[in-house]
C-alpha cells in the first residue's frame, strides 16, 4: 500500500517537472516581436502622475502621461498636448494653444477643461494641497477659448516652463471611483500588480504619427541585481537599465550594452554644521585628499564625468568646469597642510554614512575612505538602510558626512537651490550670505545669458567654499537584447519605449 | 473540548502580544512613513495631508487600538505603499490574498518533495550496512544542509535554468493566467527550499531509527519471528517517526510562513518577499497582518502536530 502511494506521488512530481520544462521552454520572453519586457528595480509608488515622486515610477509613467510640453532626448522642451505657447514680456502670463485632436486613452479628445483641471489639481488651486511644489507659483488658469488656456503666475521665473511637463489627465479623473490611469502618452495603462509589475499597451491613436512601434510593454519588477542578471541570460527580460560596471562586462558578449551620462550628482556631502567640518579648511582638505579619477576608474569603469560643483556637465549653457580647483587626483600634501593649519596636525576622524541599498555609493565610499586615510583623515563607513538615511541624514541632518546621489531635473538651478541657507532641502547646512544673495538675483533674472553667468558664479562659490566634496556623474548603463533597436537616452530619468522596435 | 478551548485562548493571547510587539518595534525603528512614501520633493501641505489621512497625528496608543478595533471588525486596512489604481490604495486583505497562493503552492510542492524523498532516504540509510555509503550520505547531507539558501537558489537557477534550460529564470507566470505554467515554474524554487530540509529530515530519521533499532522491543519482535520488513516498517519506523513529525512540523511552519530568500532569488511575488519590502517601506498595516499570519501558521501547525501525536501514540492523550 505504502509503496504504491510513493509511486503515485513520484509520478505526480515527475509530471510537474515535465510541466516545468514546458513552461520554461515558452517562458514569458517576448519572442513574438510585438512586445518587450523591461526589468525595473523598484515598485511603483503611485499610479497618479501628480503624486508619484520616485524616479523609478516617473520613468515608467513617462510612457502613459504627457504634459503641455515634454522633455526630448536632448533635454529641450518639445510641444506635446500644446502645439504652441507664448510667455508674456513680464514672464507672468503663459498662453498655451492646444494641439488639435489629441486623444486620451479612453477615446475622448483633450479639451481646455481637462488642461485647466489638471493644472489646478497639480498646483493646489483645486483643494489647497499642491501636489507638485514648483507649480504652486500658478495663480489662476483661465480658458480663453476651446483651444487656448492662459496661466497666470505670481513671479517671473524662466525655469517654470519645465514644470508644465506635469501630466494632463481627463477632468475629474483624479477623483473617480475606478481610477484607471488615463493619459495621452504613446502607451496606455493595462494592469498593475504589486511586486510583479505594470503592463502597458500601444496607444493606436497617439498624436505622433507612426509611434509607438511595440504593441505591449511589460515593466517587470526584478528584486535584486543578481537575479536580474540571471533573468537576462535566461531571456525573461529584454531590457535592463541599471547595470553596474562589472555586470556590464559580464553581459557584453550576449547583449547590446549602451551607456550615457545620468542625471545623478554623486558627492561626499559634508555637514557644514558639524564641529570639525564647519572649518572651511577641513572641508577643503577633504576635497584635496579625494582622488576622483580613481573612483571613476574603480567604481564606474572610467565612464563617469568628474565634477566639482552642483551642476550637471550636460547643462552646457550653465556648467562651468571647476575640476582644476582641487584636481582630479589626490593632493595629499595640500590636504595635510590645510588640516595642520586648521589645528589638526594628527588628522581627523570622519564618519561616512551611506544608504546601503545603492551599490554604486557603497563602492565609492569604500574607495574614498581609503583615499582619505592617506591624508590622515580616518574615515569610517556607516551603512544605513534607505529609510533611516532619509530620516536621520536628510530630514534630521544628524550625520557628519554622507555619500549619496541627487537626481536632478532639467531646470539648471535645481541643485544650486538647495545650498541656500534657508532652503528646506539644504541638508548639508551650507551657509554663505553671498551665495544666497546671488541665487536670488539669478532667480529674478529674465535674461538667459545673465542668468547663466550668475549660475556659474554660484558653482564657483560653492566649490571654493567646499560646501561638499563633489565626485562624479555616474553613467546609466543598460543591457538590451541584440535584436532590439531604437532605445533613446534622455538627460532625465525615463524609459521611453515609444521608439524601441525589433529588428528581426 | 477543554483542550481546544485552552489552545484557543493561548492563540489569542499570543497574537495579541505579537501585534503589540510589532507595533512597538515600528515606533522605535527610524524612518518616517510619510517621507518614505512622498520622497524628498513633496510640498509640506501634501505631507500634512497624508499624515492626517494615515492617522499619524493621533497618539500611538490610540492608533494601536483603532487598528485592533478595525481588525476585529474584519477591516484589515489599506497598504501605505501599494496602489490599487490611480485614486485608491490597495486593501491589505486583497494584497495578501493575492500573494498567499504563491507561497502556499510553493510550500505544498516543497513539503511533498521533502516527504517523498526524505523518508525513503532516511529508511534506506538506516538499513544500509555499507560503511562507504554511510560516509557518502553523511557528507552529502552535511553539504546540502550547509549551503546558504540564497546560494543554493542561484545554483539551481544556473544549473536548471541556464545550463539545462528546463525553466526560464525570472519567467514567473501568475497563477491567474496560466496555472500549469505557474506550478511548473514553482517546481525549481520548491526544490531549492526542499534540498536542505530533505537532508535534515533524512539525517534525523536515520538517527532516530538507529536508536529505535537498539530498543528491546525490536529484539522481542525478532524473537517472535517477525520478518525484517515487518520489524522495520511496523515497529521501528512507526516509533522513529514520532520525533520526525515534530521536526517536519517545524519545517512546514517555516515554509508556509514564507520562504523569504528563495522567493527573492526566483522573483516569486509571495508572502516572504512582501514582508521584506513592506518592512523596508514602513508599510505598517501590511507588516502587522503578515506577522499575525506567520504567528498563526506556526501555532496552528504545532497544534496539528499535537493532534497527530495523539493519533499515532494513544498514550499521550491519556496522560
Amino acid at each position: 500500500m505504502k509503496k504504491r502511494f510513493y509511486v503515485c506521488l513520484f509520478m505526480a512530481l515527475l509530471l510537474m517537472a515535465a510541466l516545468g520544462g514546458c513552461a520554461g521552454g515558452t517562458g514569458e520572453s517576448s519572442e513574438d516581436k510585438s512586445s518587450v519586457v523591461v526589468g525595473i528595480q523598484q515598485d511603483i509608488d503611485s499610479l497618479d502622475p501628480h503624486k508619484a515622486t520616485a524616479a523609478g515610477t516617473k520613468e515608467i509613467l513617462f510612457n502613459i502621461f504627457e504634459g503641455l510640453v515634454k522633455t526630448d532626448e536632448n533635454g529641450n522642451l518639445m510641444n506635446a498636448v500644446a502645439s504652441d505657447y507664448t510667455i508674456s514680456e513680464d514672464g507672468l502670463v503663459y498662453t498655451f494653444t492646444l494641439r488639435e485632436n489629441v486623444k486620451f486613452h479612453n477615446g475622448n479628445t483633450v479639451t481646455a477643461e481637462d488642461v485647466k483641471y489638471s493644472l489646478e489639481r497639480a498646483s493646489g488651486l483645486l483643494d489647497g494641497t499642491a501636489l507638485i511644489s514648483t507649480l504652486k507659483a500658478i495663480q489662476s488658469v483661465d480658458i480663453v477659448d476651446e483651444h487656448t488656456v492662459q496661466v497666470t503666475v505670481d513671479s517671473a521665473n524662466t525655469e517654470l516652463i519645465y514644470s508644465f511637463t506635469a501630466a494632463i489627465i481627463p477632468a475629474g479623473s483624479g477623483e473617480t471611483a475606478e481610477g484607471t490611469p488615463i493619459g495621452t502618452g504613446p502607451f496606455s495603462f493595462v494592469s498593475y500588480k504589486p511586486q510583479e509589475g505594470i503592463v502597458l499597451a500601444k496607444n493606436a491613436e497617439y498624436w505622433q504619427e507612426g509611434l509607438p512601434y511595440l504593441d505591449e510593454v511589460n515593466f517587470k519588477i526584478v528584486n535584486s541585481p543578481d537575479t536580474a542578471l540571471l533573468d537576462l541570460k535566461g531571456g525573461s527580460i529584454d531590457i535592463y537599465p541599471y547595470l553596474t560596471d562589472s555586470q556590464a562586462n559580464e553581459l557584453k558578449n550576449d547583449f547590446q550594452i549602451l551607456a550615457a551620462p545620468s542625471n545623478v550628482v554623486q558627492a561626499l556631502f559634508l555637514n557644514n554644521a558639524d564641529e570639525t567640518l564647519k572649518d572651511v579648511r577641513v572641508r577643503q582638505a577633504i576635497c584635496y585628499a579625494m582622488d576622483k579619477a580613481s573612483v571613476n576608474e574603480f567604481v564606474t569603469g572610467g565612464n563617469s564625468m568628474l565634477i566639482s560643483s552642483a551642476m550637471l556637465p550636460t547643462m552646457k549653457d550653465y556648467y562651468v568646469d571647476l575640476n582644476e580647483m582641487y584636481g582630479a587626483t589626490a593632493n595629499i600634501e595640500k590636504a595635510k597642510e590645510l588640516l595642520t593649519e586648521a589645528g589638526y596636525p594628527d588628522g581627523i576622524d570622519l564618519e561616512i554614512t551611506v544608504p546601503s541599498n545603492y551599490e554604486v555609493h557603497m563602492q565609492t565610499a569604500e574607495v574614498v575612505a581609503e583615499q582619505l586615510k592617506a591624508a590622515g583623515i580616518n574615515a569610517v563607513i556607516n551603512p544605513v538602510e534607505w529609510n533611516t538615511w532619509l530620516e536621520d541624514c536628510y530630514n534630521g541632518r544628524k550625520y557628519q558626512s554622507t555619500i549619496c546621489g541627487i537626481t536632478c531635473d532639467m531646470t539648471p538651478g535645481y541643485l544650486l537651490n538647495r545650498f541656500q541657507t534657508d532652503s528646506k532641502k539644504n541638508f548639508v547646512n551650507f551657509v554663505n550670505a553671498e551665495y544666497d544673495e546671488l541665487y536670488l538675483k539669478a532667480q529674478a533674472s529674465l535674461d538667459l545669458s545673465e542668468k547663466a553667468e550668475y549660475y556659474k558664479k554660484l558653482q564657483q562659490l560653492l566649490c571654493e567654499d567646499a560646501g561638499s566634496a563633489f565626485i562624479q556623474v555616474p553613467p546609466i548603463t543598460i543591457a538590451m537584447n541584440k535584436k532590439l533597436a531604437g532605445y533613446k537616452f534622455y538627460p532625465i530619468y525615463v524609459q521611453d519605449m515609444s521608439t524601441v522596435y525589433w529588428t528581426e | 473540548m477543554k483542550y481546544l478551548f485552552k489552545k484557543l485562548i493561548t492563540l489569542i493571547m499570543t497574537l495579541f502580544l505579537v501585534s503589540v510587539a510589532a507595533f512597538v518595534a515600528f515606533q522605535i525603528i527610524p524612518g518616517d512613513v510619510v517621507t518614505s512614501i512622498l520622497g524628498t520633493e513633496a510640498t509640506p501641505e501634501r505631507e500634512e495631508q497624508l499624515r492626517e489621512e494615515l492617522g499619524l497625528n493621533d497618539p500611538p496608543v490610540k492608533r494601536y487600538f483603532n487598528w485592533v478595533g478595525d481588525v476585529i471588525r474584519g477591516d484589515l486596512g489599506v497598504s501605505y505603499r501599494y496602489s490599487k489604481n490611480m485614486n485608491e490604495m490597495m486593501p491589505v486583505a486583497e494584497l495578501i490574498g493575492d500573494k498567499l497562493p504563491v507561497t502556499l503552492w510553493l510550500a505544498a510542492i516543497a513539503v511533498i518533495l521533502i516527504v517523498v524523498t526524505a523518508i525513503p532516504l532516511g529508511v534506506f540509510w538506516a538499513k544500509s550496512k555499507s560503511h562507504a555509503l554511510d560516509a557518502c550520505m553523511g557528507v552529502l547531507t552535511q553539504a546540502a544542509m550547509a549551503v546558504p539558501s540564497f546560494f543554493l537558489g542561484i545554483i539551481v537557477t544556473y544549473l536548471f535554468g541556464i545550463v539545462f534550460k528546463l525553466f526560464s529564470p525570472g519567467g514567473y507566470v501568475s497563477y491567474r493566467d496560466n496555472f500549469p505554467g505557474f506550478l511548473g515554474y514553482l517546481f525549481f524554487p520548491a526544490l531549492s527550499v526542499a534540498i536542505p530540509k530533505i537532508a535534515m529530515t533524512a539525517r534525523f530519521l536515520r538517527n532516530s531509527m538507529l536508536t529505535e533499532m537498539k530498543a528491546d522491543y525490536v529484539r522481542t519482535a525478532y524473537s517472535k519471528g517477525c520478518s525484517d520488513r515487518r520489524v522495520m516498517y511496523g515497529h521501528v519506523l512507526r516509533n522513529a517517526m514520532m520525533p520526525v513529525i515534530t521536526f517536519l512540523g517545524m519545517i512546514i511552519a517555516e515554509i508556509v510562513a514564507g520562504s523569504i530568500v528563495v522567493e527573492q532569488v526566483f522573483g516569486l511575488p509571495g508572502i516572504g518577499r512582501l514582508l521584506i519590502s513592506s518592512i523596508s517601506t514602513r508599510d505598517f498595516p501590511v507588516v502587522e497582518i503578515l506577522i499575525l499570519y506567520i504567528t498563526f501558521v506556526v501555532i496552528f501547525v504545532y497544534f496539528l502536530v499535537d493532534i497527530l501525536y495523539r493519533v499515532i501514540d494513544p498514550r499521550i492523550s491519556n496522560r
